[in-house]
C-alpha cells in the first residue's frame, strides 16, 4: 500500500478512484506519563512519553485508514491529511483521511 | 514557605531550561547543516526532473516539547499587558524544526521531499492541570529516484 500526501502519485498514473477513506483514534494520556510530564514541565524540554503517545496514535489511525482502503481494493491512498482535535479533558483524537485509488 | 518554593521553581526553570534550550538549538543547527542536501518544499509538484523509476512514500515526524516554569510565569505576566510572547516563540520554533528534522532523518536517501504540511496537535490540552506543551506533527511525501 502506497501513501502520499500529494494529489497524484509521482511517476504513476491513477486508473481508478474509490472515494474517501479515513481512520481515527482517541487516546488518553497515561497517569504515570502524566506525572513525569508534570515534572518535566518545570525544567522544559522534550516530553518523550507524549511524543511516543502521539506517534502510536498516528500509526493506529493510519493503519485503520489503510485497512479500509485495502477492503475497497485500492493499492494507494493519495492526498492524505492529518487532523487533530481534543475530545475531552486529557484525551485527543487523531483523524487521518485520504482518497483511495488504484495506480499503475 | 510557598514563596520559597515558587522562587526555587523559577530559578530551576530558568537555569536548566535555558541551558537545555541552548543545547537543543545547537543540535538542531548541526543536524540541519548535515541534511542540507535534501531539499524540502511545500510545493505539490516535484521540483527536480523525474527519472524513469520513481518511488514515493509518505513520511512523518513528530515531537512534543514542554515549556519551562520560568517561561510560563513570563507568559502569564505578558498576558496581563498583552503583546508578543517571545519566550513561547522559541518553543514553537524548536518544535517545528525538530519535527521537520525527524521527518528528514526518516528518509535520508530520498531525492527530495515535497508537499510538507505541519500540524500542531494537542494531547494535553483541556485538563485541569494543563501541561504547557506544544505538539507538532510534520508530514510530507518523499520521492526516491531509483
Amino acid at each position: 500500500m502506497y501513501l502520499t500526501n500529494t494529489e497524484t502519485m509521482p511517476g504513476k498514473t491513477i486508473v481508478e478512484c474509490y472515494g474517501v477513506v479515513s481512520g481515527s483514534t482517541v487516546r488518553a494520556k497515561h497517569a504515570g506519563r502524566d506525572i513525569m510530564a508534570g515534572l518535566k514541565n518545570i525544567i522544559g524540554g522534550e516530553l518523550r512519553g507524549y511524543t511516543e503517545l502521539l506517534s502510536e496514535a498516528r500509526d493506529q489511525a493510519t493503519e485503520r485508514m489503510v485497512e479500509q482502503a485495502r477492503q475497497l481494493g485500492a493499492n494507494c491512498v493519495v492526498n492524505v491529511r492529518f487532523s487533530t482535535s481534543s475530545v475531552a479533558a486529557g484525551a485527543s483524537e487523531i483523524y487521518v483521511y485520504g482518497t483511495a485509488v488504484k495506480v499503475e | 514557605m510557598e514563596f520559597i518554593v515558587f522562587i526555587f521553581l523559577i530559578a530551576l526553570g530558568y537555569f536548566i531550561g535555558s541551558s537545555k534550550e541552548k543545547a537543543h538549538y545547537r543540535s538542531i543547527v548541526s543536524r540541519e547543516k548535515a541534511m542540507i542536501n535534501l531539499p524540502v518544499t511545500s510545493s505539490k509538484h516535484p521540483i527536480l526532473p523525474l527519472p524513469e523509476n520513481v518511488e514515493s512514500h509518505m513520511v512523518v515526524g513528530s515531537v512534543v516539547i514542554s515549556v519551562d516554569y520560568f517561561k510560563k510565569i513570563l507568559a502569564m505576566l505578558r498576558s496581563i499587558f498583552g503583546g508578543e510572547i517571545a519566550s513561547y516563540e522559541s518553543l514553537v520554533d524548536r518544535a517545528r524544526r525538530e519535527a521537520i528534522l525527524r521527518l528528514k532523518e526518516s528518509c535520508i536517501d530520498a531525492a527530495e521531499v515535497i508537499n510538507l504540511r505541519i500540524e500542531t496537535s494537542s494531547i494535553s490540552k483541556g485538563g485541569q492541570n494543563q501541561i504547557g506543551s506544544v505538539e507538532v506533527l510534520a508530514y510530507a511525501t518523499a520521492i526516491y529516484h531509483r
